[in-house]
């Protein structure tokens, strides 16, 4: 192994050099990274292979020898990760050390074959597992990337509006799944107590398909709302939504559904017993009309 | 013995639960409402639950199971002031308490009361037609 250490210590520049030439002819991401950056990364990497080589012996890279070179090459693949390269850019990163360091490892040991073997499969080995911390701390970061965006979806899609004294209203955007169930269902109550509403109308034009189980989600969050003493009016129901729900035999019944949020919104206006009327002299104006009827 | 008051106001009964149930007292309850409902000919019943914060099956059944007594007697329940976390709770045990009827407070609750005794009174015994 010591061979291996020796031959990329002293063949350090034109490996890194036929390295980056390589690495170029298959991927060219300039718009992501400056040549200066990556010959830095590679610089460094390469120099932490060489001294794990060369402390530990071996190419076996779980050791504390190589904590330098992993961590190196796990900050590597994250951050370009998080700037958008693709698995194959970044898997190629070490896949292309390869030839450089198998046309240094042959003109260094051309006279012994047997040895030649053996130190091209260390070097293969090495590289290989090298391309597995790489793949994996992409995926990881990737990985991280998803949850951040999900939580963020999720605190951003709840709002609970007020439309009047007692009426409430629940605009939901996107698919209703179980943990978003959970957050918008806290949302109306508290909002619901809080406010001391009546009426709650629920809107579900963002949601893109209903099914058995966002079906079921919807019900769960009336239910709950019945039970505070809260009426729930579903609105936004578009025409293949409600084709979807007698399809799949949903049973909507005991629940006030509506097509629009303004048949929703008339609805429990009547029911909280106020009507909303034009007054016939003063200018058409719905807005400044519904208001001059407000009672309380 | 700890129990929970059945308090008297005209023809309804006002039962306010102020502390953490256990299953002898919702018992006792279900003992005494029957008991008050049957002996002052109460036509309403009204449970304030704003200040019970935990629930189990058992309790959402015997609101359940106080509901229908009370039905069976002649006298119309309300539940009123349930907290979001009991309400969901109570949906997630998958108790949606079907013959209860809801309100979100004290006088909300006496409101829809007043309402359903005096549409018994006036003959048409349809609880469902409350606005």
């Amino acid at each position: 192994m010591n061979q291996l250490a020796e031959i990329i210590s002293k063949n350090e520049d034109r490996i890194r050099a036929e390295w980056m030439r390589d690495m170029s002819k298959i991927v060219q991401r300039t718009d992501l990274i400056s040549k200066g950056e990556l010959d830095e990364q590679s610089r460094s990497l390469l120099g932490a292979i060489a001294s794990g080589v060369k402390s530990s012996g071996s190419t076996e890279i779980s050791g504390t020898e190589w904590t330098e070179a992993r961590d190196l090459l796990e900050d590597i693949s994250a951050s370009r990760a998080r700037l958008g390269f693709s698995t194959v850019e970044v898997a190629t990163f070490v896949m292309s050390l390869k030839r450089p360091l198998f046309s240094a490892i042959r003109e260094a040991l051309s006279s012994d074959q047997d040895k030649m073997f053996n130190t091209v499969w260390a070097a293969t080995e090495l590289l290989d597992r090298l391309a597995l911390v790489t793949t994996e701390a992409y995926m990881t970061a990737k990985e991280e990337l998803v949850m951040r965006q999900q939580q963020e979806i999720l605190e951003l899609s709840t709002p609970v509006v007020k439309l009047w004294d007692g009426i409430l209203a629940l605009p939901i955007i996107g698919t209703l799944d179980s943990a978003r169930t959970q957050v918008v269902m806290e949302n109306l109550l508290q909002t619901v107590v809080a406010t001391n509403s009546k009426f709650a109308i629920i809107d579900i034009t963002g949601v893109p398909t209903v099914d058995t189980l966002v079906a079921q989600h919807l019900l769960k969050t009336i239910t709950a709302a019945r039970l505070m003493g809260a009426e729930c009016i579903i609105s936004g129901v578009r025409p293949q939504i409600a084709q979807t729900i007698v399809h799949l035999g949903i049973n909507l019944e005991d629940v006030i559904t509506k097509a629009k949020l303004s048949d929703a919104f008339a609805l429990a206006l009547q029911r909280s017993g106020r009507t909303v009327t034009r007054i016939s002299s003063a200018p058409v104006n719905p807005i400044s009309s519904l208001f001059s009827r407000r009672e309380e | 013995m700890e129990r929970i008051p059945v308090l008297r106001m005209g023809s309804l009964l006002l039962i306010t639960i102020q502390v953490d149930m256990h299953d002898k007292l919702a018992m006792q309850l279900q003992d005494d409402v029957t008991q008050r409902i049957s002996e002052w000919g109460s036509t309403g019943v009204l449970i304030d639950i704003s200040s019970l914060e935990i629930v189990d099956s058992f309790i959402g059944r015997m609101l359940a199971n106080i509901a229908g007594m009370s039905r069976v007697l002649g006298a119309e329940t309300v539940v009123v002031g349930m907290q979001p976390a009991v309400a969901i709770t109570l949906v997630e045990l998958g108790m949606s308490l079907p013959g209860v009827r809801t309100a979100l407070s004290v006088e909300a609750g006496m409101e829809l009361l007043f309402g359903a005794v005096t549409a018994a009174k006036s003959g048409s015994g349809d609880e469902r037609t409350e606005a």
